[in-house]
């Protein structure tokens, strides 16, 4: 296939002189015997947000549990491919994952809140690579917490259990964790989708606000949340790469015929 | 209409039956705990918990079966619950996706349903026969092979129940595998494991089975496990055999404070669960 990032490049000096955190080479991805990347090349730009939209199995959740290689935990995932960053390849299996998923943050799908207070699921992300005094902790915890814009709300019950948060708080505080563990990169997969329409702007916001610190992968479903959120966008069809550009672009004038169908909502 | 009224009618039956059904177990439930209030709660004094079990026709009390049984119960929890975790922890999650699981969770299955009378047959043989001696320990061990099928099948299902998201969450944070089972899985799990535990001690405080060819009895009052030992169950079972009316009476109330102990511990393991649930 050709490659789309390399003709954007090419195209647009002005992406040229962006840094690329992440260069996705030649993915592919299997899942047992199930071939669902096929070969992705894709840049991610530093201190940007770029989203990943197309319709449902088209593998862009999937590409982002290669960031952090999530997919490790189980024994029949496999990929093969480059995924660069800072110019070491992750996927090389000397690459230590652990100190990898530190680098690279992750938020699912659906709130995943450790069964502790809300002050130690944000402590415990912290202990887990600094040995703080109290004090120092709990001001990480408090710019954590307000970094996800979740500290007004529970400044007054730190001591209750994350399980007990609503949902929207619930995934701010996941956030929140992240952040606190100061990664490079954070992958949000569709953090939204569970979340009523007010958590929804607020998150959106957080996306923003932080992407001036963090370079982060947004896979969405929510075309307008790309659109609002996003510097740059990809589409993916099938497991593969079908178009990658300025998120203003690619909303206004797609070059391909499927992503033009896409957008307009005439299939996915 | 006429339809609709047949369904009426069939719905009455069917929740008529279940009532029935429900009250027949319950009354059975009802009639044993009676029966053992009418029977046991003469004999429950102060002696009971003080004074050894005596020799026909004598007074005396159940001190020396009760240290006995709490004495092998404890040694048999400690033997089983960690090697039931152990085990669990590797069905669970290290050995999730391997062929050994199936296996290991077969055997463990039969050892779950083996009669308890074969397991203290089998602790007999290579235990007590071959050291010369009935003792405490090689009781506790036999009720140690009763608790390790309780805790490997509880514990195994409590952590199967915790969804992958919030291991992968854990992960995904950095944490080794280690540390997502032992800080994130197990304090996920942790109300139910609790339970299996109980469970486990509700299990074995009534076994009389494997005791008898392990630690036999002793009418005296005794804390070396290296010797044999009383036990509830077992003096239980003597007792009531006998013909002595004082025996007999000691018998009801020694079924009368395991059943207490045991509804006790049951009601400790629902307000733990309930209040943990809550939080």
């Amino acid at each position: 296939m050709i490659d789309v990032a390399e003709a954007v490049r090419n195209r647009m000096p002005a992406v040229t002189a962006l840094a690329e955190k992440i260069s996705v080479r030649g993915l592919h991805f299997y899942y047992g015997k199930n071939h669902v990347l096929r070969g992705l090349d894709v840049p991610l730009y530093a201190k940007r947000v770029t989203a990943f939209i197309g319709p449902s199995g088209c593998g862009k959740s999937t590409l982002l549990r290669t960031l952090n290689r999530i997919y490790d935990l189980y024994p029949n995932q496999r990929a093969e491919g480059e995924i660069i960053m800072d110019g070491k390849n992750i996927l090389a299996p000397e690459e230590d994952v652990t100190l990898l998923r530190a680098r690279v943050g992750m938020v699912f799908q659906k709130p995943t809140p450790f069964p502790m207070s809300v002050y130690e699921n944000v402590a415990f992300a912290i202990r887990l690579y600094e040995r703080l005094p109290r004090a120092e902790l709990d001001v990480r915890v408090e710019q954590a917490l307000r970094r996800a814009a979740l500290w007004d709300e529970v400044r007054d019950k730190l001591g209750v259990s994350g399980m007990s948060l609503s949902g929207g708080q619930q995934q701010r505080l996941c956030i929140a964790r992240t952040v606190a563990v100061r990664p490079e990169v954070i992958l949000l997969d569709e953090p939204c989708s569970a979340l009523d329409p007010i958590s929804t702007a607020k998150i959106e916001e957080l996306i923003c606000e932080l992407s001036s610190a963090y370079t982060i992968v947004l896979v969405t479903h929510n075309m307008q949340q790309a659109a609002r959120v996003s510097d740059f966008t990809a589409f993916m069809y099938l497991g593969e790469l079908i178009e990658f550009d300025r998120t203003s672009t690619m909303f206004t004038a797609p070059r391909d015929r499927r992503t033009m169908d896409y957008i307009t909502g005439r299939f996915g | 209409m006429k339809r609709y009224r047949a369904r009426r009618r069939r719905n009455a039956v069917a929740v008529s039956v279940c009532a029935g059904a429900t009250l027949l177990g319950l009354g059975w439930v009802i009639l044993i705990l009676l029966a053992l209030l009418r029977e046991g709660r003469s004999g429950m004094s102060l002696a009971v918990f003080t004074e050894m079990t005596p020799p026909p026709g004598a007074a005396g009390g159940l001190l020396n079966a009760i240290v006995g049984s709490l004495m092998m119960t404890a040694l048999a929890v400690a033997l089983g619950t960690p090697l039931g975790i152990a085990a669990a922890t590797y069905l669970a999650e290290y050995g999730r996706h391997g062929r050994l699981r199936h296996v290991v969770r077969f055997f463990n299955d039969i050892l779950l349903s083996a009669p308890s009378i074969v397991i203290g047959l089998f602790i007999y043989e290579i235990l007590v026969a071959p050291l010369g001696h009935f003792s405490g320990y090689a009781g506790a061990c036999a009720l140690a092979l009763i608790v390790v099928p309780v805790v490997v099948r509880t514990t195994e299902d409590m952590l199967l129940l915790v969804p992958d998201p919030l291991r992968e969450a854990a992960a995904a944070l950095g944490l080794p595998r280690a540390a997502v089972i032992t800080r994130i899985a197990y304090r996920a799990a942790g109300t139910g494991m609790l339970t299996g535990v109980l469970l486990a001690i509700a299990r074995i405080s009534g076994e009389t089975a494997p005791l008898l060819f392990t630690a036999l009895n002793n009418q005296f009052i005794s804390v070396d496990m290296g010797s044999p030992m009383a036990s509830l169950p077992a003096v239980i079972f003597q007792f009531a055999l006998s013909p002595y009316k004082e025996w007999q009476a000691l018998a009801w109330t020694g079924a009368l404070i395991i059943t207490l102990a045991v509804l006790a511990l049951n009601v400790t393991t629902r307000t733990i669960a309930s209040a943990r649930s809550r939080k």
